[in-house]
Order: C-alpha cells, then structure tokens, then sequence
C-alpha cells in the first residue's frame, strides 16, 4: 500500500489543532452567510441544516477511524480526538441555532424536546456528547484511568445511533441521505462487534 | 359567479414591480426603508407585505423536482408544459380532455392576496392571478351526486427526478369537498405578480386554498375528477396519522413533527422571531364549512 504510506507521511506533518482551525472558520463563514441573506429566503433553516449535516458528518468520521485503519491502513488516530470535540462544537452550533433562532423560547424548546420524538433523540444525543467533549483531554484520561475513560466515550455509538435516527425521523416521504448514513453508521458500528474467538489455550 | 371575494388589501397595497425586483438591492442601502413604507399603506390594520418574486420562486416545495427547498428552481426547468391538457371527469355534465385555454376561456382572471402556510411552519404572502375554482367547475356542470372533487399532478418520469427516486407514491394527488372547492377563496392560479406562474410555482395552472396548509395546494395540474367519496391525498397516503384530509390551518392541533402555534415568516432574515399562527391562516369566513366538525379529529 504505497499509496497509504504516502497518505500516512503528509498527514503526520499535519497538525491537529487544523481541525479546530478549519472546523471554526468554517461554522463562522456560514454563519455569516446566512446573517447576509446569501443562504436562501429561509436562512435559519437552512443554517440549522448545514450544521446538522456536518455534525453528523463528523460524528461518522470519528467512528470510522479505527476500522479504516483496520480496513485500508489509514491512519487518522491523532486527529481523532479533534474530529470528536470539532464534531460537538458544531453540534453545539446546530443546537443553538435551533434553540435561539429557529424555536426562540425556552417554553418553546421544553414542548418540542417533550413532544417531538425526533427533537427528543437529536437531543439526547447531543447531551451525550456533553461529557465526551468535557473528558477529550489527557488530563481526564489520567483522572478516569484508561479503562474507565474509554468505557465512557464508548457513549460515541448511541450518540451515532440517535443522530442517524434524529435525521431518519425528520425527513419528510422517502429519501436517501439519512438511508445512507444509517447503513454507513451500521456498518461501522458492526466493524466493532467481537466475533466469538475459539479458546486459544 | 367571479368576484364573490373581496380583497381587504387593494391592488396599490401590493409592492410595484421595480420595488420588489429590486428590494434586495434597495434593502442594501438605507434608502429602502422609505420605500417600503410607501407600500405599507394599509400595514396600519393588517401588516400583509406580499413576498418578493424571487422568494416565490426560490423557496418551493414540489417534491417531484427533490425534495430540497432549493431544488424545484433547480429542477422544475424540465417540465414540459406545451399542450396542457386537463382532463375533467366523473359527475359533470361535460367531461372530457380540455386544452388549458379552452378550459379557463371566458373566465375572470383576479388579483388574489394571500397567506401561503406550509405546513411545516413557514409562511409567505403571495400575489396571485386566478379564476374562482367555482367558475371552471360551473364551466364544466357539476353534477348533484358530486360530493368531493379530486385533482392530480402531471408525471412526467424522464423530466422529474423526484418521481424518479420515489420519494411519493406519485402522480402527487390532492382533494376537497365540493363545498370547500366551491367557496369563493379558492382559485386556480394561473400567474403570480401578473407573470404566469414559474414552473417551481406550479405552472401552468395550481390550486391554491389559502386556509389550508399549502400542500393542499395541488401544482401542475392535469386532471379534476367530481366524485362521491373522499378521493385519497398523497400525503395522507404517505403517513396517515401526520396529514388529514381537511389540513386546515389550524395552531390549536400540533402535526407530530412541527408546532402549528406560530410560523416563520419567509423574507425575514436570520434574526426575525416567529409569528403567531391564525386559525384557518386568518380567513375565518371559512368556519361555517366545518360547524358541528371536531377539528382535532378531522384534522
């Protein structure tokens, strides 16, 4: 795989915190073309969308580290602590938009948390990441004990999981995008799943 | 039987032509407050400031050109709408294939400005041109076993990637009750700003009941069938307990998926707040259609 080792070798030179550089501008820039009318005649729907989609995306990338490893040899590990935290920013960014400009109260944001299921998973799935995002540092890592850490962060599946559903839920009629990202999300999820070894003793 | 609805906004109460082609450019300076004040004239008792035509035509849903708000202007270019023809049958006294021009012939075109309410809370105000369903369908002769009509969108596969990818059980189809079909606020829309209407619009002839949610208001239509059951609507087809037959506008009954208290009125930019939502989109001279209906049942 010379191709990989290439890959590999440019993306060691490459620091993490691009990512959160990239990850940023990028949430700024849209948030400014939406504040200036250059996002379509309904911008906060719109915006509430494209933060939503790249939180998802980023949520996948993050679960598709490891096997892509595994699979083609692609090594992303180092950056993928800053794909998780970028992913939660922007998450945090779709929820905002949609808490503070779409929805506008906070009666508002309790009925339809409560009331509308697929609110209520996008919802939990965000308050999940929550204490990913707080425990993305060596510091927690060192506090919590290895095992204990990554026990909690293995909260990244149902995170993905209530994402994936979120969307499924919101679309109106049959669509692709959610269809596809829910088999893309299986599929990584399944790549985790430990077939049964024959005793090696 | 035209002219049975009164406008409570005249034709002068509509933004002219060269503000609203120009209002975002106006809008980039400060001078265009001045402007849209002089069109606000009867803002004083009912702010209805009718959306610009490019809002109209760039925020759509017609889910056989994608299912993005982007994509009928995107897409809606491909329908072919040469030769239109409506076929008109069931309980009426002439039935047959009606070229478009034949149909509407002798008919009054009128100046229709209405609330547009989606149902998944969005709003805009549009300038329509179009003739009282009532006349076409006198036009045609009702006849008394008819109880409901039902109305069905063109299909063209090759030009719709929507019907391609099924997102619906297409042809699209809607209904009403001959009463509701029959009321006065019901027109066929044949242009809006007194240009016809864009083929993401519906063109080139759309129904348009402004006290229902808007997919009631059925685009591209090439069949008008007078019937005695209630015809099935694709919605309702798609998921039965989300859409009913009436869709009243109504923001005492929630949909599952979005609120129907308030909506959000499109043209206002990323920081404006959501408006209240009127019972039957504010056309209360429809209740009468639905005295003695439980309207959380028959939503």
């Amino acid at each position: 795989m010379q191709i990989v080792d290439t890959v590999n070798q440019y993306l060691r030179k490459i620091p993490t915190w691009t990512i959160y550089i990239v990850g940023g501008a990028w949430v700024v820039w849209m948030f400014y073309l939406a504040a200036t009318n250059q996002m379509g005649p309904e911008p906060i729907n719109a915006l509430e969308r494209k933060y939503g989609e790249l939180g998802l995306k980023l949520i996948v990338l993050g679960l598709a580290v490891t096997p892509l490893r595994k699979w083609t040899g692609l090594n992303l590990m180092k950056f993928r602590r800053a794909i998780g935290v970028t992913a939660f920013f922007v998450v945090l960014a779709h929820f905002t938009v949609w808490a503070l400009l779409d929805v506008g109260t906070f009666g508002r944001i309790w009925t339809e948390t409560v009331k509308r299921l697929y609110v209520t998973v996008g919802m939990a799935s965000f308050v999940m990441m929550i204490p990913l995002a707080v425990t993305s540092n060596n510091l927690s890592i060192r506090k919590l004990g290895g095992a204990a850490w990554r026990k909690l962060h293995k909260l990244t599946y149902p995170v993905a999981i209530f994402a994936v559903v979120h969307y499924l839920w919101l679309v109106k009629g049959f669509q692709i995008e959610p269809i596809v990202y829910a088999i893309i999300v299986g599929v990584l999820l399944a790549s985790r799943v430990r077939r049964p070894k024959f005793a090696s003793t | 039987m035209a002219y049975r609805w009164k406008n409570d906004l005249s034709r002068a109460d509509i933004t002219p032509k060269s503000a609203y082609l120009n209002r975002r450019q106006i809008l980039a300076g400060t001078v265009g407050l001045g402007a849209i004040g002089l069109a606000g004239g009867a803002q004083a008792q009912d702010a209805l400031e009718p959306n610009t035509l490019e809002e109209i035509r760039s925020y759509n849903n017609f889910y056989e050109f994608g299912t993005g708000k982007e994509d009928p202007a995107l897409n809606a270019h491909n329908l072919d709408t040469s030769n239109w023809t409506v076929k008109v049958d069931g309980f009426v006294d002439n039935p047959g294939d009606y070229a478009m021009d034949d149909l509407l012939a002798g008919l009054s075109v009128e100046d229709r400005l209405y609330r547009f309410r989606c149902v998944e809370a969005w709003s805009m105000v549009v300038p329509w041109n179009g003739i009282e369903l009532a006349d076409i369908l006198n036009k045609v002769g009702v006849q008394s076993s008819a109880k409901y009509v039902a109305f069905e969108t063109v299909v063209q596969p090759e030009n719709m990637i929507g019907v391609q990818r099924r997102v619906l059980d297409f042809p699209y189809v809607e209904g009403l009750r001959l009463d509701e079909a029959m009321h006065p606020l019901t027109i066929m829309a044949t242009g809006i700003y007194d240009e016809p209407l864009a083929k993401q619009n519906g063109a080139p002839m759309r129904l348009v009941v402004p006290w229902k949610y808007g997919f009631k208001s059925i685009k591209s239509i090439v069949r008008i069938t007078l019937t005695d059951e209630e015809p099935p609507i694709s919605w309702n087809k798609a998921n039965r307990r989300e859409y009913g037959f009436y869709s009243n506008v109504n923001p005492t009954v929630d949909h599952p998926r979005w609120s129907q208290a308030s909506e959000r009125v499109i043209g206002g930019g990323l920081f404006a707040s959501r408006q209240d939502t009127l019972m039957f989109n504010g056309y209360p001279e429809v209740a009468s259609l639905y005295e003695g209906m439980d309207l959380s049942v028959d939503f």
